[in-house]
């Protein structure tokens, strides 16, 4: 993999931005910054539930408290644009915010990654839920009513060209798939990822081969909090306004669908499913006005049990997506 | 020669419920050493070697090696120390490469750390690069190197087993712990694996202890054998003495007793 890959694609994709900035309605722009939030959401989980084959259901919970501290940050210590620019600020919101979800990731990943299979995911569902909680409950963080007023990046002008808030917003969040992308995808091709991956194949081998299993764990866990808490803080200055009812099991599970649908150990699969389960919803919407009657969580859920039945082991399998494009041209 | 003991392993015991699956065994491995441990179905002779790598720990007595103990230590700390094993049901991770299970043996002496990764620094590309020339040497052993992008799954049995060798020598070990490495092969490879055990023993100055229930394999390759049976050591010895000791054959015949 060439070295200068991450730049090379920040630039076409922020290119691709200015496009959809000018062009795209604000409806559509926020559904596309949400897809953008997902598919940090499934590359992240990924990382734990399909490379390392531990099955954690609490990502939710982190993507909270990225959200929260991200909230809490930009409302309590506004930055001082004039000396700083203010986008920077929004990077540095979303990195503090990553870094507190990792460490909520390592201090719930030390004791309950001893665990396996089915009660792992029951440690990691509570937490999400004890997350939840704790927030419904706390009276600063707004409690139940939710959290207002969270300032979304202001608008830039690029030369003579003045830009939408979403474009400032757009060049934050692809800045952050980028890196989550690259850290993933570089680390998979490591000695770290293949550790990741043998215990997903053998922990016993693993084990026997010198390879401190609880350790390796802990730390794909940590990755992979850190990137949900960089979601969950770009997800509240894109909504501006977020509620602990957001971050429900729900959220959780529906990072898992992701997953799994895109295919748990592809670095391209779950974020063709984030994408297609992103849009799904807002896509069968004209339905929904065609027949008066909201049919679209039947036909969604029809479509993701049919896939299923189809391709088990989801969309892309283990594959990648450019694994697809050469064997079509070859053929 | 007695100074030259690498493993010594006094009286150790474990019990699963009521069933003493290994008693008081002892036994001494000098160093560069080719033995055996042999035994009828069920005689303790894997749980020996799961005491030995930490996967269960023994409830009495204690394993040195190199004069320090090891019983209350980990797998993974274990397999550091120098001892490594294959497995009874052949364990690779089959979905990922050849090149890439010996790769993982290596793991714990992998120097860069995830940040040099995520830059691609040149310290990180030149240490990966070794590694990988490095398990190639390996593979060239026993003439995987053609075939180190297929995944391990993909191998044919007897060449999973040789991988499974190989991936267990990238740990370096000192001591290699082989679980019924013959079994499942027909008599041709089961004479090119002892050349390959007498071979990988010279060159990286082993010592290796096997379980084997091919009677002519043990007999010809190992120096001495140890004879369990019911978690009991019965008999200890060159082969020959093996052979014919009484209690051996009996343990693995029956008496005329039983049979009436």
């Amino acid at each position: 993999m060439m070295k200068s890959a991450p730049l090379i694609s920040f630039v076409i994709l922020a290119l691709m931005g200015l496009m959809l900035d000018q062009f795209l309605n604000p409806y559509l722009q926020r559904t596309m910054a949400l897809v953008l939030v997902n598919i940090i959401l499934a590359m992240s989980l990924n990382l734990v539930n399909g490379y390392t084959g531990q099955f954690s259901l609490g990502h939710a919970g982190f993507m909270a408290i990225g959200a929260y501290t991200s909230a809490y940050l930009s409302t309590h210590w506004v930055a001082p644009a004039a000396i700083v620019p203010h986008l920077l600020f929004f990077i540095f919101y979303s990195l503090v915010s990553g870094c507190f979800a990792a460490i909520a990731g390592w201090l719930v990943g030390q004791p309950s990654l001893r665990l396996k299979g089915d009660y792992l995911a029951i440690v990691t569902l509570g937490f999400g839920e004890i997350i939840r909680v704790i927030i419904l409950n706390s009276s600063a963080l707004g409690g139940a009513r939710g959290y207002f007023g969270i300032p979304g990046p202001s608008p830039i002008s690029f030369g003579g060209l003045a830009l939408n808030a979403f474009y400032s917003f757009y060049l934050v969040a692809i800045l952050w798939v980028l890196t989550c992308f690259f850290v993933i995808y570089r680390t998979i091709s490591s000695t770290h990822g293949r550790a990741f991956m043998s215990i997903r194949e053998d922990e016993i081998a693993a084990d026997s081969l010198g390879i401190h299993t609880t350790r390796v764990k802990v730390k794909s866990f940590v990755l992979s909090s850190f990137f949900a808490g960089v979601a969950g803080s770009l997800f509240s200055h894109c909504m501006n306004f977020i509620a602990p009812s957001t971050f429900s099991m729900l959220m959780s599970i529906n990072v898992v669908i992701m997953v799994v649908l895109g295919g748990m150990g592809s670095m391209t699969g779950p974020i063709l499913a984030a994408v297609i389960i992103s849009v799904l919803p807002e896509a069968l919407r004209p339905l929904q006005e065609l027949t008066g009657q909201d049919y679209r969580m039947v036909i969604y859920s029809l479509i993701l049990i049919v896939l299923m039945l189809v391709r088990p082991q989801g969309l892309l399998g283990h594959k990648e997506i450019w694994n697809f494009w050469r064997k079509t041209r070859v053929e | 020669m007695s100074n030259n003991k690498l493993l010594e392993i006094k009286e150790i015991s474990i019990q699963f419920g009521g069933l003493k699956a290994v008693d008081r065994f002892s036994m001494d491995l000098e160093s560069g050493e080719l033995a055996g441990l042999i035994g009828p179905n069920g005689a303790g002779k894997t749980t020996v070697f799961n005491l030995l790598t930490g996967v269960y720990s023994p409830q009495t007595g204690s394993i040195d090696l190199e004069g320090q103990p090891i019983h209350r230590k980990k797998t993974f700390e274990i397999s550091r120390l120098g001892i490594a094993r294959t497995f009874q049901n052949i364990r690779l991770f089959k979905d990922l490469s050849v090149l890439d299970n010996i790769l993982l043996g290596q793991h714990h002496r992998t120097q860069y750390g995830i940040w040099q990764v995520v830059l691609q620094t040149p310290g990180f590309q030149r240490e990966e690069a070794q590694k990988k020339e490095e398990a190639l040497e390996l593979l060239k052993i026993f003439n995987l190197e053609k075939k180190q992008s297929a995944p391990a799954g993909a191998l044919p049995y007897g060449e999973q087993r040789k991988l499974e060798i190989l991936r267990a020598l990238a740990t370096k070990p000192k001591l290699l712990l082989l679980d019924e490495p013959a079994a499942g092969m027909n008599h041709s490879e089961t004479t090119g694996l002892m050349e390959i055990i007498s071979m990988i023993r010279e060159r990286f100055n082993l010592t290796i202890l096997l379980i084997e229930h091919d009677m002519k394999f043990v007999m010809k390759i190992c120096e001495k054998i140890h004879v369990l049976d019911h978690g009991v050591k019965i008999a200890e010895g060159i082969p020959s003495y093996i052979q014919n000791h009484a209690e051996v054959i009996k343990a693995y015949l029956g008496t005329d007793e039983e049979l009436h």
